[in-house]
């Protein structure tokens, strides 16, 4: 397939992984210990499993699945507050598909869509709009949810809500934005990356300026990375051939689709319409300040924290999950006390456990290899 | 459809057992089933044993329910895949399929013309496949009770002696064989919801599966496992065969058949072709010895001209589908939680 194979070809994957070994030959950190890199966005830990990198990867490499699946961080909380929506009277409530499976604090949307609430899923916020446009008796609300890759087609959606005068549309806004999830991971106190592969959907957006901060202040090379399994290849290569060459600096890998000014338009229409909130709340890493966006007052009727009544509550995470360690690095996904046993992708407890792009899920449906036998019998007996 | 007392479109008296419902029967499905069991509309169809005893000495007897939206999409609709569904599991017994029943629930408000169109499809799928249907029934709900139409059919077939296919037999060294292109079938439907609009629209695969196997017995009589792989795809098959047997399995990524435009859908739509539904695509074990003979004589059969070596059993990991990727890497090949969900970035 053309644009594709060209960046899945095995002999140059084969010259990658030649050059990642020889340059960990000549980083002498790793003779004391593995080198951390971590992968800013979930694409990236979907990538990794999906060909099979991390079986090829040098053992000296040690790859920390990051916080950048957006489903993954959704707080239970908030999912309580989609279920509530979509349980009102007159509600479409409209949403992409891998939320479907979260658990809230009482069912996920997909439980409450089993219970007769009208929840739809949808490829586009546009979707949502025409759904707007076919109901004009119902409220149409679209779950906002992603970092800034999605939240200018959000964006862009309002802006042609207002243009159409349509009136029974809203977004439940749960976008948010990736450098100050970044910098609260480096200011982490038990913190000890080594490199980061940037996002690189987020950064066709944003570009490569914005993450400056990470090599200037923190002295860590930042890659940004595709995620073609060369492009990750490569991309690690980059980061290696910096700590090898004692330079901290943001490098472009993904250059054919991130400009270093990152999308103009995309930009503006983010800003027009959204602007940057004090706290948000994520799963498993706390609040972190101005790391969400909400709808400014002018596009309020828009907004459907203000439209409706929600809940609003704050539920802590379950006791026993880990997610907030496995996101910033500290555990492996199968360290974790419940991994494979009370928290499977049929019965997941934590958020890392539903989406795809979600690290433990990730470990579970493609990464347990390791193992010889099934991680929990009588999981298997269930699944059969 | 002036003989449905001048509706054009199904009401309850359809299903109330009186003259409606006989007319309809009587106009759409005894004319375009045509066959001598179902026509004398009796209770039931009355087969004579010694009809069957020459094809083998067991019967196969298998039924299935039929649910799809939209109901007509490229490549086939609701009716050939009732059809072809029930024939193919009957087929992956060995089984020659040979009586077909079919079972109805239609919304109030139906069109009679859409329901015909699905009933002359079904006719002439039998008819393709060499099956009859028999017997059969229909019910009227009222609107909203069930999404236009849903069929049931059961099959009835013949194995013959010496055909001993099941899933627990896979077994160490065995060849793993697949008909042709993975996810034609789910490609198709999801095209046809109309949230793609691609310029080249994906083809069901619907098709009958039992000459094939017909053909792949007479090259190998010991085919091992046979399965037809419709929802969860090929993925699923494969964890089905590798926990019943307690066997792994080992697949090669670089010899899995996509075609080039499902293969697109996935990456748009992060999803996988292992686990997309078929409808006229089986999976096969077969033992090692026999994978070339059994390669081509699928080949040399319309219904497999793009078959496929894609692996062989393995000893370990034991109840695990392991996939060598293209680049050299190696992942698990899970079963399907759930439905594949589109992916938001």
């Amino acid at each position: 397939m053309k644009y594709v194979d060209e960046f899945r070809d095995p002999a140059k994957a084969r010259y990658l992984l030649g050059e990642i070994n020889r340059q960990i030959e000549q980083i002498a950190t790793c003779q004391v210990r593995p080198l951390q890199l971590m992968e800013v966005c979930g694409g990236h830990t979907h990538a990794l499993f999906k060909y099979g990198i991390e079986t090829l990867l040098p053992e000296a490499i040690e790859l920390v699945h990051g916080p950048g699946c957006p489903v993954c961080v959704l707080p239970m909380g908030r999912v309580d507050d989609c279920v509530a929506l979509a349980e009102q009277g007159g509600v479409i409530f409209t949403t992409f598909g891998d939320p479907m499976r979260v658990p809230g604090s009482r069912k996920s949307l997909a439980q409450a869509k089993a219970e007769g609430a009208d929840i739809r899923m949808v490829y586009s916020p546009l979707d949502a709009l025409k759904l707007a446009r076919q109901h004009p008796e119902r409220e149409v609300v679209f779950f906002g949810l992603g970092f800034e890759t999605t939240i200018p087609s959000t964006a862009f959606t309002v802006l042609q809500a207002e243009r159409e005068g349509i009136n029974n549309f809203s977004v439940f806004c749960n976008h948010i934005t990736i450098i100050p999830t970044i910098k609260a991971i480096l200011d982490s106190p038990d913190m000890q990356l080594d490199g980061f592969l940037g996002p690189g959907h987020v950064s066709m957006v944003i570009g490569t300026r914005p993450y400056g901060f990470i090599a200037e202040r923190y002295h860590k090379p930042v890659v940004i990375a595709g995620f073609e399994p060369l492009d990750v290849l490569q991309a690690v290569a980059m980061v290696l051939r910096q700590i090898a060459g004692g330079r901290a600096e943001v490098e472009n890998q993904y250059g054919r689709v991130v400009p270093q000014e990152g999308n103009r338009a995309a930009l503006t229409a983010l800003s027009q319409v959204f602007e940057v909130r004090e706290y948000f709340e994520w799963r498993g890493l706390g609040s972190i300040d101005y790391s969400g966006v909400r709808l400014r007052e002018r596009y309020a009727r828009y907004d459907a924290e203000r439209r409706f009544s929600l809940p609003n509550l704050k539920i802590a995470d379950p006791k026993a999950c880990q997610c907030g360690e496995v996101l910033k690095g500290i555990l492996k996904p199968r360290e974790c006390k419940v991994f494979g046993t009370a928290c499977t992708p049929e019965t997941p407890l934590g958020a890392l456990m539903v989406s795809s792009e979600g690290a433990c899920a990730a470990y579970y449906r493609f990464g347990r290899l390791q193992q010889q036998t099934p991680a929990h019998p009588q999981d298997m007996m269930d699944r059969t | 459809m002036n003989s449905h007392q001048g509706s054009r479109h199904i009401t309850l008296a359809h299903g109330g057992g009186g003259k409606a419902m006989r007319d309809l029967i009587e106009t759409l499905f005894v004319r375009h089933f045509h066959n001598p069991w179902l026509t004398p509309l009796e209770d039931q169809a009355r087969i004579g044993l010694g009809e069957l005893s020459p094809g083998g000495n067991r019967l196969a007897f298998t039924t299935d329910s039929f649910v799809v939206d939209p109901l007509f999409f490229p490549g086939g609709d609701i009716g050939t895949l009732a059809v072809n569904g029930t024939v193919n599991d009957l087929a992956m017994s060995g089984a020659q399929p040979l009586y077909l029943s079919c079972g109805m629930i239609l919304e109030e408000g139906l069109s009679i013309t859409l329901l015909e169109e699905v009933v002359e499809s079904m006719g002439r799928a039998a008819d393709a496949a060499g099956v009859s249907i028999v017997t059969g029934d229909i019910k009227v709900v009222p609107r909203g009770a069930v999404d236009k139409l849903f069929i049931n059919t059961t099959g009835l077939g013949v194995i013959p002696e010496g055909v001993h296919i099941a899933s627990h037999r896979a077994q160490p060294g065995d060849a793993i064989l697949v008909n042709g292109f993975m996810g034609d079938h789910g490609a198709a439907i999801v095209d046809a919801r109309g949230d793609l609009a691609l310029d080249n629209p994906v083809e069901s695969d619907c098709q009958p599966l039992h000459g094939l196997v017909a053909a792949m017995l007479a090259a190998c009589p010991d085919i091992h496992c046979l399965r037809d792989a419709t929802r969860g795809g090929v993925a699923t098959v494969l964890n089905e065969f590798v926990q019943a047997a307690q066997v792994g399995m080992r697949l090669e990524e670089a010899s899995l058949p996509v075609r080039e435009t499902v293969r697109g859908v996935c990456e748009i739509l992060g999803l996988d072709p292992l686990y997309l539904a078929n409808e006229g695509k089986l999976v096969a074990i077969v033992p090692a010895e026999a994978a070339e003979a059994v390669l081509a004589a699928m080949r040399s059969h319309p219904a497999g001209r793009e078959g496929a070596i894609i692996g062989e059993v393995t000893a370990v990991p034991e109840g695990r589908v392991v996939l060598a990727t293209a680049l050299g890497g190696e992942r698990i090949v899970d079963m399907l939680v759930g439905e594949q969900l589109p992916r938001i970035c």
